[in-house]
Formats: C-alpha cells, structure tokens, sequence
C-alpha cells in the first residue's frame, strides 16, 4: 500500500481498466450520406503480441484439487499439454508415460488467481511522481485514455503478485479520480519488454467509472463540476447522451469525426465494452444501475463495493458482480460501514462474488483476503467450502473481465494458468510452490531462476532475491 | 436459524465491567515470551494481573473457572506502531489526530488528550484480539512528531497505560522533506534541536535569550531533555540501509539515547550492526516492494534474517493500515511461519513469531515486565481464540484486559446484523436493531 493516509486516498482515487480488444473488428463509420464506402476505425490498434511459452508436457498427481468452479478433487491429477489442461480427474485418469511427473502429495492446485482490480504499470513501484500515470484527472470523464498506455511493463509489483499470490492474469485500470477514467487493460502476468507482449488476447476492453467521494472531491477542489454526489450524475448522463447520439449516428450510416472518448461510450452502449465501476455506497450502486438502464448498458461489475451486502439481493437480480476487500475500512467516509461479512453476505444472496486487491501489497495474498472473508462467513452459520471459495478468486472474475471461456477454472481446453500451492492455499502458513501460465513454467519456489527480475531491480539491493 | 444465532450475538453486548479473578483452565496455552504452548494450561488472574500461568496450576477456590475446552489461550497482542484512538475516519480531518501540520511545536506534543477510546477503531482492533498498542504521532511539519503513549483497548474511558512512553521522528525521505530537503539537513536539524534542549536543560534561560531565534519551544525542549537522558525511548522511522548505520551512529553523540528503529525496509543488509548495537525494531513484515529509492531492497525476509542475526523483531501494521486493522498482525506473524517452509526465505518458528507481536514490542517500549506476556505480575489482557491465532480467519471469543472482560462487539457486527437479510421486513431497516 502506499505509505500514509494521502497515499491510500491516491490509491482509493486510482483505478481503471485496460482491455484487449476483443477482435481485430472494424467500426464501420460513413460518409454524410448512407455509405457505400464507410470509413473504418481499427478497434485494435495495439494488438496483442502476447504468445505463451514453450510448455512441456506436465502432470501433478496425488493432489487436491480445486477446479475454479466449484468442484473439488482429492488425491486428483492434471495433465497440462500444448499450453492448455488437456484433462484432471481422480488417481483412476489416464496419465501420458513421457510427461514431466510432480508428486503433488501434501499440496493443493488451483487456477491461477484473477485480480479483477490492480494498478500495477499505472502506479508502479517505485512510486514516485514520475510514475504517477493512474488518473489523467484533468477532466471528470475522460473515457479516451486507455490504461494500456500508462502501464510500465518494468513494474516490479507484478513479480511478487506471481511469485508470493499466484496471480496469472490481472486487470489493469484508471484511477477513480473521473467518473470515466477510461480504459482497462486485462494482461497476462507474464514479463514483456512491452505492454503489448502482455495483453491478453481476446480479452474485452473495460472502461472504469467511479462514483461517490473521489470525482466530486477532485473537481469540487478545482472549482468545477462535479463537486457533489448529484453533481456526479449530472455530468455521467450529459455524456451518456452525447455517446448515445454518436452511437446512433454510427448505426444509422452517418459520417462522425472520430471521437476517440465517444468510441470508447459507444463500445460500452453496444456491449463490446465492459463497465467496471468503483462504487462504495448502496444507495450510489442503485442510482447507477438506474442510470445504466436509463442509457442502455450493463455494468460488469462495481469494485470496493463495501456497501454490497445492503443490497445483495438488487445485486443478484441485476446479474452485477461485486469485486470487494476482506475488511479495509475507516479509510474514508464512504469505507466507514464496512463489515467483515460483506463477501459471504454477497455470496449468500447468490449474487456474483470476487475478491480484489487495489494494492500492489495485497495483490501477493488475495487467496489469504478470501480466506478471511469465508472465516468470517462461517461465524454466522454461512459455510462456504474451501473449493466453493475458490471462484471468488478466479473463475467469477474471469467472468467479470468476459475471459471465462478461455481461463479461470481448470477445465479441459482452457488456458494452463495453474498454481501448485505448498499446502492448503486459505492458510496463512501456504505459498505458491510452482506456478505455470499457458503451460509454461513462470515461477517455481525451488529454481532461482524461475523468478523474475524487472530491469529496475537489476544491479540493485537485493536483486533475485526471494520477496 | 443465522437470524437467531446473530441475535444472541447482538444480545450480548455488555457493560464494562469490572475487574474480576478468573481461572481459564484447559487452555493450549500461549505465554507469549517465545515459550512454546503448554497443553493443558491454566492462567489465573486476580486484581487485574496474572498470578500464576502454566501447567498443573491450581485454581484458588472462589476464582471463577472458564474452561478453554482445548483452545489457545494467549496475552492480548501488542500493536508494536499503531495509530489507533487518533482517528476515526482518516479522510474526514475533523475526526484525525494523527498529526498537526499547523503547529508551532513538535516534541512537545503529547497524544495523550487526543486518544478517544469510544472511538469505533478500539472495538474493531479489540475484537481482533489487540489489547494494547504502542500509539505515536505522526510527523507533519516539523521533523519530531512529538510523544506517543502505551495504551489499552478496553471499553473504558481510561485509555493511556504509560504517557509520553515514546518520542517520534521520521529520517530518510519524510524526513529531508521536514528538515529542508536533504539528510544532511535532518541530521543536523536532529542534532542542533537536541543541543539547543541540553542547554536549556543546564539553563533555563537560554531559551529566553534566543527569544525568536530559539529553534525550539520550550515544551519541545522539555521533551528532547527526556530523550536525550534516555527517560523517553526515540522512536526512530528509517529504511534505507545506510540511514540506518547513520542513525545508530548518533548513539556515538547521544550515548543515553534509547533508539528504536520502526520500517528497517532494508535492515536486513545491515543486520550486523543493528544486532552489535543492540537496538530494537519494528517491521511491517510483508513489506517486498521497492516503494520508494529507500526501500530497493525490500524482502519479505527482512524480519527473519534481522531475528536470525539476534536483532529484537516486532512485527506491526504500519502506514495506511495503522489505526483501523491492527488485526493484521497476527496474519502477519502467520505469513512469517509460512515463508520459513520456503526454499531461500527467512521467517520465524510459531513461537517466535507470536512473541513478535506481544512481548517483544513491549520489550521495545520498556513495558516487557508489565505488558505482552502472561507471566506472572503481567497485566490480566488474556484472549481465548477460536482457532490457531496465526491462522486467517481466527478471531477471539473471549477477551479480558486487565482481568476485566470485554465486550467483543463492534458497529460493524451490528450493521452485519441488520442486513443479515438484505430485504426490508414489516418496517425499514432503521426499525431493526
């Protein structure tokens, strides 16, 4: 976390999101008339170049599993081929005789962890002034930034978020400071000497909103609008309108100038874009679920909510996610009514339930938050089973970013983002032993060299170290 | 089936009450001093301190019995750098008291008035098991931040165990930026505002003779005297390694000076030299990132390799989480049993690890006899826990400070209540409590 009380402000004022885009598609734009040649604007201007690493063929036997939706196997086995889990089962499956064989007795397999909140590259270690490129807060929406262009691929946050969480992919996002902070990036936890090397493929872009306190503190202090709670709406449905004007005008065939900010509403009105909104207060998360319908968009998920558990059941209905912290609280007057049973609450109205981070700190232990929440659940008779607990970390929110087809649980076909935990991953005494992203080994606890090593930390204090 | 559990939950908030003899017997007993834990234990605790702890204890007759039913019975834990009773809610100004950046003075400032134990953050550290916290201010202008205390969590209006038990003071980077904007400046700041106090303390009147030329004020004077003598321990926040050489170095110059070195990021490359000088630290454990140029060699094995060279190790939650999660420390402490298991990585046994965050850092604030552990003529802060203390999740289910027993139930424990089922019922929810 970044030291002091203004640091975690700054921090709590940060989000956004980076996506991939989802295709190569084209946007068809126009002449002043009906086009017969309709101008294009590549959805995907920085694509991609992010190819998974040679993977051998591996299996873990003699091992817990717990397969990210919910199933559990003892004493399983998984069969890692070609990038991809080629199959998991009991000690009965078929195992290849010419694979690399790990006794996993004693030890635990899960998906690798999702975080669906970080800002690692946009507010990177070290974190000086220089590197303050979360929240271009210059004006309260500003939805035509893409994290991806602030994020530092030589952010040492995201070695220790593999080595010590287990992390295997992350959605980066603007900071809260505007109510549209812009895009979101989601990336493979995977080293690359650019942004782009990271990228998830084929994942959706994002755009970032916050409500409440940040936007209105930020604009309030610079004597424009927004500086109040209504003040916020106010400004959010004049550009809802706007976007939805340039939305229409695209459909209908007719010419627009390119508007990268109306670009990005638009994905967002025709549900290429998904909506990932900081929001802490129940009766806020309401007013926005109206707002969404009044302008026809969904929101993926709302992040911090820490007044969720007020409103789960609306949550529920509305098919929104809630990406939440165990117990941060008193940090600000809209953290104030936290409890410690927010997630298992969530949970238990049937509502979609994700632990995130929003720190470079708590990014490395998402698996111990979860653990904490479901503790705190069990106390009042919610009982969530270890492998029930494990979607909150991985499979809901690789639905959340719209990946879950192609990672987030271990089934067959899906990417190999796999973490062999040294025991039981909910104990405070467990850490990640072997930890493999399509296939490839990325970090193992044994090999000094399966750890990475960011360009900053070369030749500094400490440089390789365990961290 | 919940509703009604949450209920009695909720029907059991109590009074203050008062102090009163108790056996807890049939304990996995914790004494907090590195000991490992005795099955079978017992604790006793009359007039409000432990009298007798360990096996085959006999219980006095008309001292009330608590069977532990097997489980861990420990000292409270010590918050070894803590800002709890300074804030309520960190960004709402009104309600913090962490610093005074409009202030005149510095190392006259006493938190002591400042604390307010009704504040929700005791309850909430409270029922985390914290039953006492070494408080400091934090800087703000001036670079001595003024004197912190020793207090106790208990639901009670008298909150401060031990006044002005610390002096606080920032090197390193927020400490240039108090000084003038470099190490050379805070250094001799540091050093010039100490002589400036040992002359008033030979003659009063100096300080009148400097008149608006004095550095200080005479309360800050007043309380650098008692740093100087060693009466108040200087509590010291330093990470770089060689800021950390060079603030054990002004023992040379201040040979009474009682230092204790609070971040110690990169304590571990000087180990050898903090353990030769014998001075004390306070680690938030988990601390890997290169935050700042100060801290490149962050490691979450700073603690164990500083323990392994024979430094005293304190284990706190600092920065952002200082005052609202001082729960955290026992997580914390669990994280450093784990990181022992792995290949290359320092951490600490069970038992060390536990002291870490009872009895050491009341060793580090000069209260190891009273404080932090349950021997005998120990003050009466016991916690029965419902599972391994380490372990996440684990939370207490009883808790006496000073032989009293506490209430274990916070707002948030009431608003968890209210929305157990998040629908309206026959009336609003402001009906249901």
């Amino acid at each position: 976390m970044i030291r002091g009380v203004k640091g975690s402000l700054l921090a709590a004022v940060s989000l956004a999101l980076v996506g991939c885009a989802a295709s190569n598609g084209e946007t068809a734009s126009a002449g002043d008339k009906p086009a017969e040649k309709p101008v294009k604007f590549n959805k995907d201007p920085y694509p991609s170049t992010y190819k998974g690493y040679p993977a051998r063929l591996t299996v873990v036997k003699g091992v817990t599993i717990f397969d990210g939706e919910g199933g559990r196997i003892d004493n399983g086995s998984i069969v890692m081929t070609s990038g991809k889990v080629d199959r998991i089962g009991g000690p009965d499956i078929e195992l290849p005789t010419d694979a690399d064989v790990i006794d996993g007795t004693g030890k635990f397999l899960t998906p690798g962890v999702i975080d669906i909140h970080s800002h690692l590259g946009d507010y990177p270690s070290p974190s000086v002034e220089a590197h303050s490129d979360g929240n271009e807060a210059t004006s309260p929406t500003t939805p035509e930034v893409w994290s991806e262009h602030s994020v530092w691929p030589q952010d040492p946050g995201f070695s220790r978020a593999l080595a010590n969480g287990g992390v295997t992919s992350l959605q980066i996002l603007p900071g809260s400071a505007n109510l549209m902070g812009g895009r979101s990036i989601t990336l493979k936890n995977v080293p690359s000497r650019t942004v782009q090397g990271m990228k998830f493929p084929g994942a959706p872009y994002g755009l970032k909103m916050a409500c409440g306190e940040n936007p209105k503190r930020v604009y309030g202090g610079k004597g424009r609008m927004p500086s109040t709670r209504m003040g916020n709406f106010a400004v959010n449905r004049a550009t809802w309108q706007k976007a939805a004007a340039y939305k229409k005008k695209m459909d209908d065939g007719k010419a627009v100038d390119r508007d990268l900010a109306m670009e990005t509403l638009a994905g967002v009105l025709a549900g290429e874009i998904l909506v990932h909104n900081h929001c802490y207060r129940a009766d806020e998360m309401a007013l926005v679920i109206d707002m969404s319908k009044e302008f026809g968009y969904k929101v993926s998920t709302f992040h911090h909510a820490v007044e969720a558990y007020k409103i789960a059941d609306i949550l529920a209905k509305e098919g929104i996610c809630s990406a939440m912290w165990a117990d941060w609280w008193g940090f600000k007057m809209e953290a104030y009514d936290s409890v410690n049973e927010n997630i298992p609450l969530v949970y238990k109205a049937g509502a979609c339930t994700i632990v995130h981070s929003d720190d470079a700190n708590q990014i490395q232990r998402l698996n111990q938050e979860a653990a904490k929440a479901r503790a705190a659940g069990r106390r009042i008779g919610i009982d969530v089973s270890d492998e029930v607990a494990w979607t909150w970390l991985s499979y809901n929110p690789a639905k959340a970013l719209g990946i879950a087809d192609k990672t987030g649980s271990l089934k067959p076909g899906k990417m190999a983002d796999v973490v062999l935990w040294n025991g039981n991953p909910f104990s405070a005494y467990t850490r990640p032993e072997k930890v493999w992203i399509d296939g490839a080994l990325m970090f193992d606890a044994n090999d000094p060299k399966r750890r990475p090593v960011s360009d900053f930390e070369l030749g500094q204090p400490g440089e390789g170290d365990v961290k | 089936m919940m509703r009604a559990l949450l209920l009695s939950a909720a029907a059991l908030i109590a009074l203050p009450a008062a102090a009163q003899d108790v056996a807890i017997v049939n304990a996995k007993l914790v004494i907090g001093d590195g000991s490992a834990p005795i099955d079978g234990g017992t604790v006793v605790v009359r007039g409000g301190k432990v009298v007798a702890a360990g096996a085959g204890v006999a219980v006095p007759a008309g001292v009330e019995r608590v069977d532990a039913q097997g489980r861990y019975v420990t000292p409270g834990i010590v918050a070894a750098f803590s800002r709890v009773g300074l804030t309520e809610v960190d960004a709402v100004s009104g309600t913090n008291d962490r610093s005074a950046p409009r202030t005149r003075f510095s190392a006259g400032l006493d938190i002591a008035p400042a604390l307010n134990p009704m504040g929700s953050p005791v309850a909430v550290n409270r029922a985390s098991g914290v039953t006492r916290a070494i408080v400091a201010p934090a800087s703000s202008s001036n670079l001595f931040a003024g004197q912190g205390a020793v207090v106790d969590l208990a639901d009670d209006m008298d909150m401060v165990t031990r006044p002005r038990a610390l002096q606080y003071v920032a090197f390193g980077e927020d400490g240039s930026a108090k000084a003038g904007g470099s190490r050379a400046a805070t250094f001799l700041l540091f050093r010039e505002q100490l002589l400036a106090a040992r002359s008033y303390a030979r003659n009063p009147a100096t300080l009148a003779e400097w008149g608006n030329d004095a550095m200080i004020q005479r309360a800050d004077a007043d309380a650098l005297v008692r740093v100087i003598d060693g009466t108040t321990p200087l509590f010291v926040r330093v990470d770089r390694a060689a800021d950390i050489v060079n603030v054990i170095k002004l023992k040379g110059e201040f040979p009474a000076l009682k230092l204790v070195l609070v971040g110690v990021t990169e304590g571990w490359l000087v180990a050898r030299d903090i353990a030769a000088a014998k001075v004390p630290v306070l680690v938030s454990p988990l601390t890997d990132l290169p935050s700042s140029f100060e801290q490149l060699g962050a490691t979450q094995s700073n603690a164990g390799r500083l323990k392994a060279a024979g430094v005293d190790v304190s284990v706190g939650v600092f920065d952002d989480d200082d005052a609202h999660k001082m729960g955290y420390a026992t997580q914390y402490a669990g994280n450093l049993v784990g990181l022992a298991r792995v290949p290359g990585a320092s951490g600490m046994t069970w038992d060390q690890a536990f002291a870490s965050i009872s009895s050491v850092p009341a060793r580090a604030v000069g209260m190891e006899g009273s404080i932090g552990s349950l021997r005998p003529g120990h003050a009466g802060d016991v916690v029965i826990w419902d599972h391994d203390p380490l372990e996440l999740g684990s939370r207490p289910t009883a808790i006496w400070i000073d032989g009293k027993a506490q209430s274990l139930t916070t707002r948030q424990d009431r608003l968890r209540d209210r929305y157990a089922t998040p629908q309206e019922g026959a009336l609003p929810k402001a009906y249901d409590r």
